[in-house]
């Protein structure tokens, strides 16, 4: 027994030496540099691995090394990583990430890093939604607009109107579309399904084409939420769809995005509105013969204007090698490499010398009518806003939940947005 | 009789209620890993995969590292299972068979020690695991994973040591045996299935941990399976479903394997202590 004791002793310790390893660094007067990326979708990691490869041919000197993360964790490891000072050099991310870590000083000012092509490019309302203070904390280089999926043949038999970019619906004519659809399909057939599992986001951004912003900045800096009537426009749309014209499916409003396709591809609902990358998805998994097509979103005062979360790159700021990881940023989002990485991930680009791509410009898949949406996307609303993440998991998101399920009426809704969330936002702006 | 056959009937469909409910998201896992895209999106869903298909499985390992992050799962698990059994053995005899004020407010502590959150611990454990220059090595992880079950796992074998008559003890004692030969020859033959039973609770937690493993490790030669699993998921938890399946499907083969290997063992032990009781 002792000897086997002392078996499993040995047997530990030889595992302990097995596992040990040591850290990545530089060596040799190279410099290596740690790229974490994002991508997720087979296509995306392959153009984003082909991309580092080639830099690295290119550079010796700079050796990049491609580290896989994920979006389902990757506020909770950076953070760690950043408190641990063992952060990447180069981070993909999402800008309604950021604010936190560009106010805590993880991430460099990119002001003064990045060549003037590349500022030039990219349109100065995509640059806004990674400028926190004075500071620009990350490159928005792809982005995506929610469009509105719909069957094709269905919406050809109906005999409505085909909306465009040019001629877009507007919310009440979307609000009659969907009903004519929603009656015409017979039962348990629905005009639209939303996929509202993360109803905030879909709401506010989509409310700027309305004119809605929710979020007012005062001359003192300090941010209130007043809920208007252009900020009611698309939760009304949406709560008269599912409660009243019944034209909206009651059951996917609590769903994500992919739960609504099955129903979409059987035949249940005409029209689902989701995120341009979806289209993948779709491609993947449609039926033979199944007809779709992408209409933009319908249009309010303010035309087809969105808001979006751009992916972003940025630089932490413990970074040693700052230039070096800014002239690898400048390489990978050069106009045909941003297309690549565009095309991967089914996204848009930001840069407009990448939108105007024509692989960009094809009907097929819809791409056409996506591309010509980039023009109207800002900033999401209040992404900036420190108290936001709280307002939105404990005051807005079981809020419009209620009232988009039917449970509470407008009052309640803006009471709850308005009061109880500037509530919230002051214990942050003090 | 007739009221006794109606109560066996009740017991076996709950009974088998039961092992559905435990058996559904397996099953289910199963089934996904052999559907294609389209077959994944229809809209009435069906147990057996209408046109089974291994283009799951090609595609998980064509894309992630699956095997090497096998292999460093189980490095970490074997390590932490080992390492937190050779300590929790003689610790737990301790606690179970000599009550003190000590050994009471060791149980309490590691009673305590269960209630505090990961996120609680995380930074200040890997600021500790930096300074050690164990951050980004899988001997670090294990560490981690050694202290964590270790808790746990004494808790259990305590509860196994109680259950060794204290008797066979002393009659080992009155046949001339002294106290290591009484541990090594008589107390830990009965410990088997203790020992087993804690090996495999460390195991598994260790194989199946995601968070740790997450942040503390840093390039992907060293991430384990639970990690790079997390890879199928992209933005707003939109999945690569089939994929993924397949992936999570041969991710719980071996805690599988090693429950269905060992499990006779275990029950066979605690059948054998319930009797001599």
């Amino acid at each position: 027994m002792r000897s086997r004791t002392i078996c499993l002793l040995a047997l530990a310790l030889a595992l302990l030496a097995g596992c040990t390893g040591g850290a990545g660094g530089s060596a040799n007067g190279r410099i290596t540099l740690r790229f974490q990326s994002l991508a997720w979708q087979q296509e995306s990691v392959e153009a984003n691995k082909e991309l580092v490869k080639e830099w690295n041919a290119s550079h010796p000197g700079i050796k990049v090394e491609y580290v896989q993360g994920s979006w389902d964790s990757v506020h909770d490891q950076l953070l760690t990583s950043f408190e641990g000072g063992e952060a990447p050099d180069i981070i993909h991310d999402a800008s309604d990430d950021l604010a936190d870590f560009a106010y805590g000083g993880y991430l460099a000012d990119l002001r003064g890093l990045l060549p003037a092509r590349l500022k030039s490019d990219i349109p100065q309302r995509s640059w806004e939604t990674a400028t926190f203070g004075d500071g620009i904390y990350g490159v928005p280089f792809l982005q995506e607009p929610r469009v509105i999926v719909a069957n094709a043949t269905w919406l050809k038999d109906s005999g409505v109107r085909i909306p465009t970019p040019e001629r877009p619906w507007s919310w009440p004519e979307f609000r009659n579309i969907t009903r004519q659809l929603g009656s015409g399909g017979g039962k348990g057939k629905y005009g639209v399904a939303w996929p509202l599992k993360e109803p905030v986001s879909a709401t506010l951004n989509l409310s700027l084409s309305a004119g809605g912003e929710l979020f007012h900045r005062g001359a003192d800096g300090k941010v209130t939420i007043r809920f208007g009537a252009a900020d009611q426009v698309v939760p009304r749309t949406i709560h008269d769809q599912a409660n009243i014209d019944h034209s909206a499916s009651p059951t996917t409003l609590g769903s994500g995005g992919s739960d609504t396709l099955p129903g979409f591809f059987g035949g249940k609902y005409a029209m689902v509105p989701l995120g341009f990358s979806y289209r993948q998805q779709i491609v993947q998994q449609a039926p033979k013969g199944f007809d779709w097509q992408v209409l933009p979103a319908p249009a309010g005062a303010d035309g087809l204007t969105q808001g979006v979360s751009p992916q972003t790159l940025s630089i932490a700021e413990d970074s040693p090698h700052k230039k070096e990881a800014a002239a690898f940023l400048d390489f990978l989002l050069r106009p045909k490499n941003m297309v690549r990485l565009a095309l991967g991930d089914w996204m848009l680009p930001t840069g407009s010398r990448a939108l105007r791509d024509p692989a960009l410009h094809t009907a097929e898949d819809g791409w056409a009518t996506g591309t010509a949406l980039a023009a109207h996307l800002r900033s999401a609303p209040a992404q900036s806003v420190r108290g936001y993440p709280e307002w939105k998991d404990k005051v807005a998101t079981p809020a419009f939940q209620e009232y988009y399920s039917g449970a509470i009426g407008l009052a309640e809704l803006r009471r709850r947005l308005v009061k109880d969330g500037n509530l919230v936002l002051a214990r942050y702006q003090r | 009789m007739r009221a006794r056959t109606s109560t066996r009937v009740g017991r076996y469909a709950a009974l088998l209620a039961y092992l559905v409910f435990l058996a559904f998201p397996f099953l289910w896992l199963l089934s996904t890993a052999f559907k294609s895209p389209r077959e994944l999106g229809s809209l009435h869903p069906t147990w057996i995969p209408r046109h089974p298909t291994l283009d799951n499985f090609r595609q998980a390992f064509d894309e992630q590292p699956l095997l090497h992050a096998a292999l460093n799962s189980l490095l970490a698990a074997v390590g932490a299972a080992v390492i937190a059994v050779v300590i929790a053995t003689p610790l737990a005899y301790v606690m179970a068979r000599h009550r003190s004020a000590l050994t009471r407010a060791a149980t309490g502590w590691v009673v305590v020690s269960q209630a505090f959150p990961l996120v609680l611990v995380i930074i200040p454990l890997f600021l500790v695991l930096k300074n050690l220059r164990l951050i980004n090595s899988l001997a670090g992880l294990t560490l981690v994973y050694v202290v964590w079950a270790l808790p746990f796992a004494l808790w259990m074998l305590a509860g196994y040591v109680r259950a060794v008559p204290a008797e066979i003890e002393e009659a080992a004692a009155v046949d001339g045996a002294g106290r290591l030969r009484t541990l090594v020859s008589v107390v830990a033959p009965l410990l088997a299935p203790g020992i087993t039973a804690t090996g495999l609770f460390a195991f598994v937690t260790a194989w199946n941990e995601f968070f740790f493993a997450l942040v503390l490790l840093k390039t992907p030669e060293k991430q384990t399976l639970p990690v790079v699993l997390t890879h199928f998921i992209g933005a707003e938890g939109v999945a690569d479903l089939g994929p993924l399946a397949a992936a999570a499907f041969l991710a719980t083969l071996p805690s599988l394997v090693v429950f269905a290997l060992i499990q006779r063992r275990i029950t066979g032990g605690m059948l054998t202590g319930a009797v001599k009781n």
